[in-house]
């Protein structure tokens, strides 16, 4: 995994939840990744799924992904390449499915108040930094363990790698 | 070394550091992983594509039939099945199937299978039950239960804590549940989000084991990680019951820092009633009574124990269940089940016209034994009252304790039951 990131910033409310960032309607039919990255962010941000780029980071307020503990509504952001999303407070499920699919997760309230729609950031995973024109702000840094899971993919990879490692 | 809640405590021991803060992430091993037949296939399956063959080691694993048991269909059959299969070829020990099993929140700690101090994940909400004795038990999702399978521990953020003080001499007919969902109507549903809530005062250290089982059960419903209450004298009596004679007492530091303190005083507490469709909803019972019943449910992991069933016998033995109302009383294990028929209670129960169950989850998650059709309402002793949970989409469900429940199914509606006697 990169331990720092560039990106720009799609802002987003609070209590975005599952329903806006991967539509139920699609939880039965669609099953390939890929294709669950086409309708992130469909119902509020129609424009997100064509322009998102690579590393770009999504900046939201409190209790992003309340709702469903729909896994998919962290796999269509990761395979459309964010490289973080940084939001005042997450729900639990969220949380935990983010991680579970390597997305890394950063709680941090200063950086929404701070930084735009569009503003270039750039996140330091190892020092625990935000950094921007509008400021640097801190984070507690991603620990060995926590990248291990990030930097393997997810908890299913990073599980079979261990499975792996102790059985050589 | 810094001050801990018992949550940090716990983290930090199972992760083999000095302490821990809230916010820190870290791997931690558990003590123990709960699964049922609605989780535990989807987390075989999961298993199976981490390339895992062997579980880390078999006696962390209990496995338990409850939600749709016994069968309510080929597909829940099914689902059992793999269950049993598994259970089977990892040489799982604590693998309970229908007739010896229950609810599993009950047989967890009747089974002695968590002591103080314990670290637990479960495929279930309701696995923060374990609270009740003193343990840090959460529930988790099938990834995460799979992970734990294989590796034996598994990734945690260091919750903060909320510490709840509940003081005061309870009222007859007032007991565990119309605290907890006073409580929760004080905290919100998502008012300990991602927390602990740490249960002290006098009003809890006078509650037995299956009184704070209610209390740390509805944590959840709250947004709650878990709901821990300290260990005491009383733990440890029910921990040798049980067959663990090494539980240890085991309270927050003095000077831990909390999040938050939430102090309630119950001695005027009424019995209490959520209303439809949230946990949160609680009202003194006066506000909603001559509310039309067309069912009663007494039983669940929130308040399936035999001192629940003791507050509902007293209440209705010698009378009648109403004529345009249905009671279904559901034992939380054999064991509880045993109890009812030795004391006389299951007869008495059958007489006034209740339904005895078989140890269940049924009716509580409208899976089977007591679905609610278009506009009919209940009164339930279980946990969670949203829209559709329980039946219909128009169906509505009140949730009480049990001497609420009782009353209420005499009169076929909401009653006080300081009114009736």
């Amino acid at each position: 995994m990169q331990t720092v990131i560039k990106g720009k910033v799609w802002k987003y409310g609070d209590d975005i939840n599952t329903d806006v960032i991967f539509p139920g309607k699609y939880t039965y039919t669609v099953n390939d990744p890929a294709e669950m990255g086409e309708h992130a962010m469909e119902d509020l941000d129609p424009d997100f799924a064509a322009n998102v780029q690579q590393n770009d980071v999504i900046l939201a307020g409190k209790n992003f992904g309340c709702g469903s503990s729909r896994e998919q509504a962290a796999v269509c952001l990761k395979v459309k390449g964010v490289g973080a999303i940084i939001a005042s407070t997450f729900s639990r499920i969220y949380f935990r499915n983010g991680v579970n699919v390597g997305m890394p997760l950063i709680t941090n309230r200063d950086a929404y108040d701070h930084f735009e729609h569009g503003d270039s950031i750039e996140i330091d995973f190892e020092k625990g930094e935000i950094r921007g024109e509008k400021g640097t702000f801190k984070f507690p840094p991603f620990n060995e363990f926590f990248f291990g899971i990030i930097d393997a993919g997810g908890l299913i990879p990073y599980t079979r790698k261990r499975i792996q490692e102790e059985n050589r | 070394m810094s001050a801990m809640t018992i949550a940090e405590k716990i983290l930090a021991q199972h992760s083999g550091k000095e302490s821990v803060s809230p916010g820190d992430l870290l791997f931690a091993k558990v003590d123990r992983i709960l699964g049922t037949d609605v989780t535990a296939s989807l987390s075989i399956q999961v298993f199976k594509d981490m390339g895992a063959e062997k579980v880390f080691d078999p006696s962390l694993l209990v496995l338990v039939n409850d939600h749709f048991v016994p069968a309510k269909d080929i597909q829940a059959a099914q689902l059992s099945k793999n269950m049993r299969q598994f259970a089977h070829e990892q040489g799982v020990d604590a693998y309970f199937e229908v007739g010896r099993s229950g609810i599993c929140h009950s047989i967890v700690p009747d089974q002695g299978l968590v002591k103080p101090g314990d670290l637990l994940v479960g495929a279930d909400s309701h696995t923060c039950t374990y609270g009740a004795v003193g343990a840090l038990a959460t529930g988790v999702g099938s990834t995460d239960m799979a992970a734990a399978w294989a590796l034996g521990e598994l990734w945690f953020r260091v919750p903060s804590t909320i510490r709840v003080e509940v003081t005061g001499k309870l009222k007859p007919f007032v007991g565990a549940k119309d605290v907890i969902l006073h409580v929760i109507s004080k905290l919100g549903v998502d008012g300990a989000l991602y927390k602990v809530l740490e249960f002290h005062g006098d009003t809890i250290e006078a509650m037995n084991i299956d009184e704070r089982i209610t209390i740390s059960n509805m944590a959840v419903e709250a947004g709650a990680k878990s709901g821990i209450i300290p260990s005491d004298e009383i733990t440890l009596t029910y921990m040798k019951e049980v067959g663990v004679h090494d539980a240890q007492l085991l309270d927050a530091d003095p000077d831990a820092h909390y999040d938050s303190v939430l102090r309630v005083d119950v001695s005027d507490l009424k019995p209490q009633v959520a209303k439809p469709y949230l946990p949160s909803n609680a009202v003194d019972v006066d506000e909603v009574v001559g509310q039309q019943l067309e069912q009663v449910v007494i039983g669940s992991c929130t308040n399936g124990r035999v001192s629940d069933f003791e507050v509902a016998w007293r209440l209705l033995q010698g009378k009648k269940v109403h004529p345009s109302t249905r009671l279904l009383i559901i034992p939380s294990t054999r064991e509880i089940f045993q109890q009812l028929m030795a004391n006389g209670w299951a007869n008495d129960f059958v007489e006034a016209g209740a339904v005895i169950t078989p140890s269940t989850c049924g009716p509580c998650i409208g899976g089977h034994m007591g679905v609610l059709a278009e506009e009919e309402t209940g009164l339930y002793t279980t946990n969670r009252n949203f829209v559709g949970r329980n039946g219909h989409p128009t169906s509505k469900v009140f949730l009480s304790g049990p001497a609420v429940a009782a009353v209420s199914a005499i009169r076929g509606k909401i009653t006080n039951p300081e009114v009736m006697f």
